[in-house]
């Protein structure tokens, strides 16, 4: 049984990096395994921030066990239109987080687990942190076919991935976390994980798909309690360490101060949108206006979140020409984002002449340039 | 050579190490040699080859030393993801000059100097290419005493900030430099009090603890003048010139504020703001003010409430400002008009398409409840509750957001009594909500009783309105919300 504990109970975390022998009988590879109590995505990955940038881990490593409801997580390096569908996310209210480390795309709801594993950066080792995991789970079921492949991913039966990792090096400091599926919406996963956006062409890493399968689908018997319990266990054994599992509140400023700025930071437009690398969108699209087809070609380039150029090409008259520039025109600069879109042309549809007919061919080119956004 | 080991114990399942770099030393212009190393990533050679990549310069008054920096390379390439420095920066060593993504993991490098950044040899997202230079860096060599690495003294220094001397136990930072002076001078580096970034240990430091040790006054090193007098005068000993500068300090210490103006450009949805409130502005305004008794609204409300919430409905005090705003335009329908460009022609809106100011996390945008005319006031407030919940979101429409013809602004939620609002371009009038308020007023048998008073302030377009349809129009309004069931009278 591994024993939970209210942060508030134990010393604060910093008070533990100066004192490395407070809390734990044996230190002879000291580690701490904590667990956060929100769901929020961003919290979490503001820990694991808080982590990176202010413990010293030389004599500590750290486990850090969470959930998020759902939320696509994207790697720092990523292209969000590229990788998911985030009109379908903002209808169902998945939120979209970027990530400080590198690597794909992942879907996480709460029968999916987070683990991060901290350490100094000599002691940076994927591979044995995955081998630990892998022998924590066929401890509790030994009959899972589960291995580790040479990219670092976790396969059941050889062809269904349960388990992604991306990791994060610093100076001193480095951590290495991945995914471990249990029971998550596999529906939902594979409809958010199809990007619907066409013409797309960047240099950013793109993701690897891969076929999944939950844990749960193998024995129904499993749980997400039951395998946090059972790495931690392990964890705990390869450390030689207390199964104590310290619960930590990633929105308190007293244990970890700071952390409600880092949890900002990542919830800002310019980190999850904005540290997109350039890219251009280079498409087609058909519009019907009353008995008529239009076919019109928009290419845009856009760094930084923003448009930076932007040319449409529509039918000749369609509309008028000092129209079609006046939207150009504000579209550069603007951010790539269906919302700005379209309250940056409703505004402008107020300095046009007063014509219904001009109006509703304006908002059918709008709505469908936010289409592609 | 922390940073070695460790890259090397990661590489292990990788191909080869990377090695070297080459230091070749040029003259510039001024009469102070300066070096420049560059960062290579080489993962193609062996260590056996290196000797040859190095040349040394003949004139050079300094010896050439070798010095091996590893990166890991998991793969061929990497993308240099993000800089931290520009071109023309100073650096101290360990600050962090970029961050690389390389086979799932992001990894941030640091500088192994001090110095200048004198090139980038990558744009921001381009592919790092093995093997080829990844930034050039300007190392000062001529003022130290150890010829490939001198600790030239950044602008950090002067920050206040790093005044607690708490020496973590672990490793004192100090660059090779100064651990050599230290060494030679027979001083433990963790008896030395660090001042740099992240309690590094400097130079002056040491000189400063041999200062204090053998009260020597020593020649103050070249970058002294740089160090401005106050941050560092409770940590400078001896020296004269420094204790003439310590004892007017606690008197005439000046304020220094370090913060920078911020420029930004003004784009998308901001800039198209511009434009509207520019063309506004053109407008010829007039005002209108007056204040209105809601007593009988407020009641009113706390009783329609719990039937709105049966029906799955927040009711808020707009949906009955909008329905009776309509109820007017009906009688007054100039209000509900358009001016064309060349105010050649007005026309007059049928529908009473009735816009709601909302405060988002864009600015301000104005959704419109259509055909209020038709509407009840419970289909507005439903309506309303849409149009919220879309606007919280971010995902109006365009149609919700065009096709306005008369617009509300109820800034009182927020608070103010009076306002001054400007009319949105095509419309021809705007009112602006205070904020209800609790007041003493008389009433018909000259008693004082509790009121619930609010306050709207009316904007129009003088070119097609006058004072009087506007104070007609306002005292219709008023005497529909003062007496909410005269309102049944004339509903449609």
């Amino acid at each position: 049984m591994v024993l939970q504990s209210s942060f508030k109970n134990c010393l604060q975390l910093s008070c533990i990096l100066r004192t490395p022998k407070a809390g734990f009988r044996d230190t002879a590879s000291g580690g701490l395994i904590i667990q956060s109590i929100s769901n929020d995505v961003y919290h979490n990955l503001a820990v694991e921030d808080w982590i990176h940038d202010h413990m010293n881990l030389e004599n500590r490593q750290i486990l850090f066990l969470w959930r998020n409801s759902p939320a696509v997580v994207i790697g720092r390096h990523q292209n969000p239109w590229q990788e998911c569908n985030l009109k379908l996310m903002r209808q169902k209210n998945i939120k979209l987080a970027r990530r400080r480390s590198g690597g794909g795309t992942v879907y996480h709801d709460l029968g999916n687990i987070n683990l991060t594993f901290f350490t100094t950066r000599k002691k940076y080792e994927r591979m044995e942190n995955l081998k630990l995991v892998v022998k924590a789970l066929k401890a509790l079921r030994p009959q899972l076919n589960i291995h580790v492949t040479d990219r670092y991913d976790i396969l059941l039966d050889r062809q269904y991935k349960i388990s992604g990792t991306a990791a994060k090096l610093g100076r001193t400091t480095a951590y290495h976390h991945c995914t471990l599926l249990c029971n998550a919406d596999k529906f939902v996963l594979s409809d958010v994980l199809k990007s619907p956006y066409k013409g797309l062409k960047s240099n950013a890493t793109p993701s690897v798909p891969a076929s999944v399968k939950n844990l749960f689908e193998e024995d129904p018997s499993l749980t997400c309690e039951m395998l946090l319990d059972a790495i931690a266990e392990e964890y705990a054994m390869q450390h030689q360490i207390d199964h104590h599992i310290t619960l930590i509140n990633p929105t308190d400023e007293t244990v970890l101060p700071g952390i409600n700025n880092k949890s900002k930071e990542l919830q800002t437009w310019e980190w999850i949108y904005g540290k997109t690398p350039k890219f251009s969108v280079s498409t087609c699209f058909n519009m019907f206006y009353k008995d008529s087809v239009l076919d019109v070609k928009v290419d845009m380039d856009v760094k930084h979140g923003r448009i930076e150029a932007c040319n449409i090409d529509l039918p000749e008259e369609w509309l008028p020409p000092a129209l079609c520039s006046e939207l150009v025109k504000s579209l550069s600069g603007s951010k790539f984002c269906p919302n700005e879109t379209t309250a940056l042309s409703s505004t402008l549809l107020r300095m046009c002449p007063q014509d219904d007919e001009l109006h509703s061919k304006w908002n059918l080119l709008c709505e469908n340039m936010t289409m592609l956004m | 050579m922390a940073a070695v080991t460790a890259l090397r114990s990661s590489c292990r399942t990788a191909g080869r190490l990377v090695c070297a770099h080459h230091i070749r030393s040029c003259s510039s212009i001024r009469f102070v040699k300066s070096k420049y190393v560059c960062v290579f990533d080489k993962s193609a050679f062996k260590f056996s080859h290196q000797q040859r990549l190095f040349r040394t310069s003949a004139g050079n008054l300094f010896h050439n030393k070798i010095i091996l920096f590893c990166y890991f390379m998991n793969v061929m390439l990497e993308t240099c993801v993000y800089w931290y420095i520009k071109e023309g920066d100073s650096v101290s060593q360990f600050d962090s000059i970029c961050e690389v993504q390389s086979d799932k993991a992001s990894v941030t490098i640091t500088s192994r100097y001090d110095g200048i950044i004198r090139k980038l040899h990558y744009n921001l997202d381009e592919i790092a290419y093995v093997g080829k230079p990844l930034v050039d860096i300007e190392i000062d060599a001529s003022k130290g005493v150890a010829p490939e690495e001198d600790v030239v003294e950044t602008p950090a220094m002067s920050h206040e900030e790093h005044t607690h001397q708490e020496i973590k136990g672990h490793k004192t930072l100090a660059t090779p430099a100064v651990r050599r002076l230290a060494m030679e001078n027979n001083i433990k580096l963790s008896e030395v009090v660090g001042t740099g970034k992240d309690n590094r240990i400097l130079k002056e430091d040491i000189l400063n603890y041999l200062a204090k040790q053998t009260g020597a006054i020593l020649p103050p090193s070249p970058k002294a003048e740089i160090i401005p007098p106050l941050p560092k005068s409770e940590t400078v000993p001896a020296a004269p010139k420094d204790k003439a500068r310590k004892i007017p300090v606690p008197v005439s210490r000046p304020i220094v504020f370090s913060g920078k103006d911020k420029t930004e450009p003004i784009t998308g949805f901001h800039k198209a703001m511009v434009k509207t409130m520019s063309a506004a502005l053109k407008i010829p305004h007039f005002g209108y003010c007056d204040e209105i008794d809601l007593t009988q609204l407020v009641q009113l409300r706390e009783e329609m409430k719990p039937l709105a919430q049966i029906r799955g409905i927040k009711l808020s005090f707009m949906p009955f400002f909008i329905k009776a705003a309509s109820l007017g335009l009906l009688q007054y329908p100039i209000l509900n008009a358009s001016l064309d460009e060349n105010c050649q022609n007005v026309t007059y809106k049928a529908s009473h398409n009735i816009g709601v100011a909302m405060d988002t996390e864009q600015g301000l945008i104005v959704p419109n409840v259509k055909n209020v005319q038709v509407c009840s006031v419970f289909e507005i407030a439903s309506e309303l509750n849409r149009l919220q919940a879309l606007g919280s979101a971010g995902q109006l429409g365009t149609s919700d957001l065009t096709g306005g013809t008369f617009t509300l602004s109820n800034i009182g939620t927020i608070g103010g009594t009076y306002a001054k609002p400007v009319i949105l371009p095509p419309e021809v009038a705007i009112g602006a909500l205070g904020k209800i308020q609790i007041l003493p007023r008389f009433n018909g048998k000259g008693e004082v009783f509790k009121a619930q008073i609010m306050n709207v302030s009316w904007s129009a377009d003088h070119r097609i309105i006058d004072g009087a349809t506007m104070a007609r129009f306002s005292n219709l309004w008023k005497s529909y919300l003062e007496n909410p069931a005269s309102m049944l009278l004339d509903l449609k």
